[in-house]
Parts: structure tokens; C-alpha cells; sequence
């Protein structure tokens, strides 16, 4: 079945080099046609989750119209066409990290499953009293809290790695970290709240000099940039579905064959087991060992989708796009008097974070709001990160391939707004 | 500029925002309790000081939203020098009064005199916490001094 997956996929277009279409584009997205408040929509809170185009809802109604029937269980014609069309996802989700092996692809609920997953699994076997455990400073709370409780289960310690001003970790501070007692690092890629892009070969490559093993959280990389795991050199990486045009509550969880096979399963149940009797159970193989119960079928189908449909844009047009888009949004924002970028690493994309003088973030938020814009104000699930830089919140405006300039524009006036409420 | 947003942030709140009333800890308080929204951070201490069921002097302290912050400014300046029992009733009137049905008429917001500044907070649900974020706290340290509320205890809602 998989040779077949892999060879529609390689003919649908790898990595195109052509620029972006945007108008195009967003007649692929329905929800982009609304108005909000009376104002066309100007959606720019993707980092919190993607807008999906029409291919993918489409996909979701074609299961439940002509498809849907349990897998891997059934010799009936419906069920072998969903079991076919969900491992033809595992297929395509293994191309689309270019995986060594299919069965390295865990179906799971989305990043947060996936960390948890490896802390529980992972950690639970090989993390004992005394051992680190390394992330850094930028932590979503999911690649925080995770580590946390196996801390507290464990009795190993959590170290962090701090970073500075600018939201640039600090690798110096990183390999001083690093020592026998390290038994695990897991750092996020591309920061949700400050938009840096990590240095994550580089740490992978240090790490394991010590023969530590590394998780890389590619919650918000994995739409906007380039991901091959087996460059990177990453044994674990995760990420969600629904920030890459796909649905909520499908996520990945790769990990190099070698570790997952070592590692106890996640949770018990159907499909995961290739016998039970009341003395001994014995595990299935990868990847079906961590996917217990009927799985999230329509989903993932429809998220092998909209990998499809991403790859196909091609991962280095939708990254230079997105580029251009940011230099623009940070020169339009760094231009209104008050306001203040929290993230100004080197290299960074697609989000940018900012303070606006004294106002709040949601003051900043209700009034952009009622000009049709949606951008996220809060801590971003980084309150660390909120602590490191002492303030309260942030507005964030984080972008997608199909997100135009006239819309940083409209931000930018919406801010001017603020201003004028606030007299500031 | 649509019409809801000069409502919500009318000049009496923005001025309340920017030169907050009772503001600061109080020396002699009585009772006290902290009030967070995990959500947004928004995070005030209320103090109160009690003499027998009289709130003899009130103040707050903290960070958040204009909103919040208006909030707990006016909510200060209304309920100092009234019983505990009137303060309880305000509290009662003004959530009533932000979290009712935006589509009905308001009918008597005249017995919430400035506090009636903060009605139009009712257009936006999502900011409704912000505004009884410090009459949550109020109330907490009324009844069982040194809690800690939070905005997501279902209890609130």
C-alpha cells in the first residue's frame, strides 16, 4: 500500500520554487470571504490554529458520505478503503517530514499528546532520581507542564536554557547545561510568542555528542518552514494538524524507530495489541503499539490531505512569502510611535509580538477586533516567556501563506485606532 | 469608529484607566483576597478595611485591561462607606447588568450611578471577566478574607 502513497505524493509536486498566487489561494478558503463586524475579515491569529481550505472540508464530508467504516479490523470493501485511506495519510505525513520509515509516523491528537506521549512513555522507562531533563526558556506550556509531572514522578530535574533580549537562546549556556545526568532535551523550533527560529540542528548535533536523544515541539514550525527530520537529526518531533491546514484534534508524533520500539506503550486498548489473554498481552508493532482504540479516522484522512494540499504550495514558496510578509508587518509596526516588538531574534517567521505603550494587549484586541482583525492577545500558553520579558501579555499578529500586505496595512491602521482611544 | 467600542471605552473609563482611584495597598485593611484572570494575567488585590458590617475604606492593587482596571477603580470609589449587605447588592445589579441579554433594554441603571459607565461591556462577552474581575475579588475578601479567586472557577460563572 505505502510504495504507491509515496509515488502520488512524489507526482503531486515536490517543493515548488514558484511564487505564491495569493489571490488564488484564498478562493481555496471559504472562511476568508466573510465579514466580521461589518469589516472583511483579516484573519491573523494562525499561529493559534490555520484557516482550512475548501479540499480539506471536502475531505472530512467524502469520509462520512462514502467512506467511514473502523479500521483495521474489517475484511468489508469499507472498511479496507478507510483503513487504506488512513495509512495512505501515515504515507504522506512520512514524506512530508522526509521519515526514514512509515512505521516512525504516531498518529496522535497534536503536539501536546505527542510531548506527553514521549515524557510518559520515554521517560517513565529511561528518566529515573537525579536525571535532567533540558528545555528552554520560549516553552509553549506543553513542552513545560509534560516534563513537569514526569519530574514530580520521577524525581529528575528540569533545567532550562535561558535566552536574551532579544529572544535568542543562549547556546553557550545550553552546552553548559549538557552532562551525564542529561537524559533528554526538548526545545521548541519555532517559537509561538516570539517568533525565533531555533538553532535546533545545532542543539540536536551537541546533545548527541553526550548520546542524548532530542524533541523538537514543531508546533508552529511545521507550516512555515522546511522540516526534514532526518536532516535535523531529531529522535522525536511533534506537531498538530490543524496549524497546517488540517483539522483539530490530529497531530504527529515522529520518533526514530529504534526509541519507539524501546519504549512501553502510551495508553492500552484495541488496535495497539497483537494478543491478549488474561495472563499476557502482547504489544502490535510500530506504529499501531501507540495508537490505542478506534483512532481519529475522518481527521487524519482529511489532514493527509491538507498536507497535500500545503505541499503542493511548496514548504520554500509559503517560507519566503510569509518572509516578506513579516520584514513588511515589523517595518509597518516599528513605524507607529508606542509600540514595541517583544522578539527580535535574528532569524525569525511568521509571528510578531508586540506591546503597545500602556495599553493592554486586550484593549488592543477588542478595538482591532471591531475592524474585522483577529490577532491573539494573552500570554500565548508562554507565561515564562511573558515573566522573562515582565509584562503581562502581548498582541500577537502571526501569518499564513494567505495573508496579503493590504492586510498588514489594515492592522496597521487598526493600531492607529488604538492610539486615538487611548490618546496615546 | 463603531458606536460599541466609544461606548466601552467611554472618557469616564478611560480616565478611571489612567488615574486609578484607591489605588495601592491598604495599611489597616481588614480583609483582603487576590483576584487573577489565568486567561489574560490580569491579576488585583483587593483590601478592604471592616468596621463591624461598615466598609470603612477599600482599595486595590495590580495590573490589568483599561477595563479591569476602570472596573475595580469605580468599584472602589462606589463602595466605600457603604454596609457590606449594599455592597453585595451592587455587585448583584452590576453583574446582572454585564452579562444580560444585549438584545433587551437596560432598565434601571441609574441605581448604579458611575458603575453604569461600564453597561456597554456587555457587547463583548469575551471582556466580561475584565469588568467583574475585582467585584469577584471584593466579594471573596468580604466573605472569607486572604482567598484567591480565579476568573475560570466555574463557581464565578
Amino acid at each position: 500500500m505505502n510504495p504507491s502513497t509515496e509515488t502520488i505524493v512524489k507526482e503531486a509536486g515536490h517543493g515548488s520554487e514558484t511564487r505564491l498566487d495569493v489571490a488564488r489561494i484564498r478562493e481555496d478558503f471559504p472562511i476568508l470571504r466573510q465579514n466580521v463586524h461589518g469589516k472583511p475579515l483579516v484573519y491573523l491569529d494562525n499561529a493559534a490554529t490555520s484557516q482550512k481550505p475548501q479540499v480539506v472540508i471536502d475531505a472530512l464530508a467524502k469520509y462520512y458520505s462514502s467512506q467511514n467504516a473502523n479500521i483495521h479490523r474489517g475484511v468489508h470493501a469499507l472498511s479496507e478503503l478507510a483503513t487504506y485511506e488512513y495509512e495512505k495519510a501515515r504515507g504522506k505525513v512520512k514524506l512530508f517530514l522526509n521519515a526514514a520509515e512509515t512505521r516512525e509516523i504516531i498518529f496522535v491528537r497534536g503536539t501536546t499528546e505527542g510531548i506527553n506521549l514521549v515524557a510518559q512513555s520515554y521517560g517513565r522507562k529511561f528518566i529515573k532520581a537525579g536525571d535532567e531533563v533540558i528545555i528552554s526558556a520560549m516553552e509553549h506550556h506543553s513542552n513545560i507542564v509534560p516534563w513537569q509531572l514526569l519530574c514530580e514522578q520521577t524525581g529528575a530535574v528540569l533545567r532550562v536554557i535561558p535566552m536574551n533580549d532579544d529572544g535568542e537562546l543562549l547556546i553557550d549556556e545550553y552546552e553548559k547545561l549538557l552532562n551525564k545526568k542529561t537524559k533528554l532535551v526538548s526545545v521548541v523550533y519555532l517559537s509561538n510568542s516570539l517568533g525565533t527560529i531555533n538553532p535546533v540542528k545545532q542543539i540536536i548535533k551537541r546533545a548527541h555528542e553526550f548520546g542524548i536523544p532530542v524533541l523538537v515541539d514543531g508546533a508552529q514550525s511545521t507550516p512555515h518552514l522546511a522540516v526534514d527530520v532526518q536532516e535535523l537529526g531529531c529522535d522525536f518531533y511533534a506537531f498538530s494538524g490543524h496549524k497546517v491546514c488540517g483539522p483539530t484534534g490530529i497531530g504527529v508524533l515522529y520518533g526514530k524507530a529504534h526509541l519507539l520500539e524501546s519504549m512501553p506503550p502510551y495508553q492500552g486498548g484495541g488496535d495497539m495489541i497483537s494478543s491478549v489473554t488474561f495472563e499476557k498481552t502482547t504489544y502490535n508493532a510500530l506504529p499501531y503499539k501507540f495508537e490505542a482504540g478506534t483512532p481519529n479516522i475522518a481527521d487524519t484522512i482529511a489532514f493527509g490531505t491538507a498536507i497535500d494540499y500545503v505541499h503542493n504550495l511548496g514548504l520554500k514558496a509559503i517560507s519566503s512569502y510569509e518572509h516578506d510578509l513579516l520584514t513588511y508587518a515589523t517595518e509597518k509596526l516599528s513605524a507607529i510611535e508606542g509600540v514595541r516588538i517583544i522578539g527580535t531574534a535574528k532569524k525569525k517567521s511568521s509571528v510578531i509580538s508586540f506591546i503597545m505603550g500602556n495599553v493592554h494587549a486586550h484593549d488592543v484586541g477588542t478595538i482591532v477586533d471591531r475592524e474585522g482583525i483577529a490577532i491573539r492577545t494573552g500570554h500565548h500558553c508562554t507565561q515564562p516567556v511573558m515573566q522573562r520579558f515582565g509584562i503581562p501579555a502581548t498582541a500577537r499578529a502571526s501569518f499564513a501563506f494567505y495573508n496579503t500586505m493590504e492586510e498588514v496595512d489594515a492592522l496597521a491602521g487598526a493600531l492607529l485606532k488604538v492610539k486615538e482611544i487611548f490618546g496615546s | 469608529m463603531s458606536s460599541d467600542l466609544n461606548e466601552l471605552y467611554q472618557q469616564l473609563i478611560l480616565d478611571h484607566n489612567k488615574s486609578p482611584r484607591n489605588f495601592g495597598k491598604l495599611e489597616h485593611a481588614t480583609n483582603h483576597a487576590e483576584g487573577y484572570n489565568p486567561l489574560c494575567g490580569d491579576h488585583f488585590t483587593v483590601f478592604v478595611e471592616m468596621e463591624g458590617d461598615l466598609i470603612k475604606d477599600v482599595s486595590f492593587q495590580g495590573s490589568g485591561c483599561a477595563i479591569s482596571k476602570a472596573s475595580a477603580s469605580m468599584m472602589t470609589t462606589a463602595v466605600k462607606g457603604t454596609k457590606k449587605e449594599e455592597a453585595e447588592k451592587l455587585f448583584e445589579k452590576f453583574h446582572s447588568v454585564v452579562t444580560r441579554d444585549i438584545h433587551k433594554e437596560v432598565d434601571d441603571l441609574d441605581d448604579l450611578g458611575c458603575l453604569g459607565a461600564l453597561a456597554g461591556v456587555a457587547e463583548f462577552p469575551a471582556r466580561i471577566k475584565c469588568a467583574s474581575l475585582a467585584w469577584h475579588a471584593l466579594h471573596s475578601a468580604l466573605k472569607s478574607n486572604g482567598a484567591v479567586i480565579s476568573t475560570e472557577d466555574p463557581k464565578l460563572n
